[in-house]
């Protein structure tokens, strides 16, 4: 068992849901496949989905909901 | 041909603006981050003024059905031609089939790819530039999109590759900007101590900054109370309406300054305490969300020698790569 970090690739808010009354798009201990979307930043008023980058379970999240990140920020641990 | 295969954040065809009809109620739009820009088509041995591309944040992923010259300026990125790195300001051949691609941004915000010949979509009222607020000029009015193919233009000068900008001339991103400010044309409205607290602050760039403007974050400012004139309505941040400079600087509610770039409206109602001289929004173009921003006070003749020696550096720079 290995682990890897999804980080962001822009600046902005990261949310863990589509939409304020929608489920979370990943929880921990949810298995996610490579290209999966596990989050949204949000930057000049654009959404951006965050994609899982490699395959895994979702161990944390390192940033919360609504959280300013920056880029290259690490944001979802992975079980690999 | 230019097919975009992944358009990145929001790219969109620029050029130096159109220029003309700020009066009646159009906005320049045009490159942020004019220097880069301008270098650019240099490098590839365009006319100034031809179209390109700028990207921000995510670069595109661009697939070329031609031979043809690029180079690749403004924001400090990785950037791949078929997967190997290919230095930044400097112009570079590419074939017939090769795919130029980024990777995570290490400094600024905003790359600029010029292409030799230009971007070739419709002039638009004397311009090839996207103002996607209202859809027009650029390709289609609208950012890329994945599958949108791009003619290249053919009156390129002198493309050549190899061309490269002395490193001594590549701008540097520092983590704190510093921008000149000329003060006014409302600065009597902010008190004395606000104004300075303006000036010393080091403001953050929050995710409400693109094209449109700027909005920082980073103190509270007041105004001096006054009974309101006819007209400007009862927020102290209101004077009676007026046009806003191009790089002029409002701040709503005394929260949150922001400073209104190349897409923005032409004018209103918020009280103007300064305006940032054209030649540092090339350095705001290159801010990201999260970077800091310090305004630094400049009076009119010292706006003139910035400007003056910038543009005098862009021709010297010009005249080298010639």
């Amino acid at each position: 068992m290995g682990s890897h970090t999804i980080t962001s690739r822009t600046p902005g808010v990261f949310y863990h849901r589509p939409s304020p009354d929608a489920d979370p798009y990943v929880t921990e201990g949810a298995s996610v496949a490579e290209g999966d979307t596990v989050g949204l930043v949000e930057v000049m008023k654009t959404f951006h989905e965050v994609k899982a980058d490699a395959a895994g379970t979702v161990s944390k999240f390192l940033v919360e909901n609504e959280d300013e990140v920056t880029i290259g920020q690490d944001l979802v641990e992975l079980e690999t | 041909m230019i097919i975009c295969q992944d358009p990145g954040l929001e790219t969109t065809v620029q050029d130096t603006g159109r220029l003309g009809y700020y009066s009646i109620g159009f906005p320049p739009s045009g490159a942020l981050d004019s220097f880069a820009y301008h270098v650019g088509n240099a490098l590839v041995g365009n006319e100034p003024g031809a179209a390109g591309l700028e990207a921000v944040y995510l670069g595109p992923t661009l697939e070329f059905t031609e031979d043809t010259v690029i180079a690749v300026t403004g924001a400090d990125i990785p950037a791949f031609v078929d997967g190997a790195e290919i230095p930044l300001w400097e112009s570079v051949a590419v074939s017939s089939g090769s795919v130029l691609s980024f990777g995570q941004l290490r400094g600024g915000a905003r790359p600029y790819i010029a292409v030799a010949g230009g971007i070739d979509v419709p002039l638009y009222y004397g311009s090839r530039s996207t103002y996607t607020l209202v859809g027009i000029g650029g390709f289609e009015g609208r950012a890329l999109r994945a599958g949108d193919e791009l003619a290249i233009g053919s009156d390129a000068r002198d493309p050549r590759a190899g061309r490269r900008v002395d490193a001594s001339d590549v701008p540097v991103h520092p983590s704190t900007a510093e921008v000149h400010l000329l003060v006014g044309l409302h600065s009597y409205r902010l008190t004395e101590d606000s104004l300075a607290r303006f000036t010393d602050t080091e403001w953050k760039v929050t995710p409400d900054a693109n094209r449109v403007g700027y909005r920082f974050r980073g103190a509270e400012l007041e105004f001096v109370p006054r009974e309101q004139p006819f007209g400007a309505g009862s927020d102290p941040a209101n004077v009676t309406d007026c046009g806003y400079p191009v790089g002029s600087v409002q701040v709503p509610g005394g929260v949150e300054p922001i400073v209104l770039l190349q897409d923005a409206v032409t004018g209103g109602g918020y009280a103007t305490l300064g305006t940032v001289v054209s030649v540092d929004r090339d350095r705001l173009a290159q801010t990201k969300t999260g970077d800091r921003t310090r305004f630094v006070p400049v009076d009119l003749d010292g706006a003139l020698e910035v400007r003056k020696d910038r543009l005098g550096a862009l021709d010297r720079i010009r005249s080298a790569l010639a």
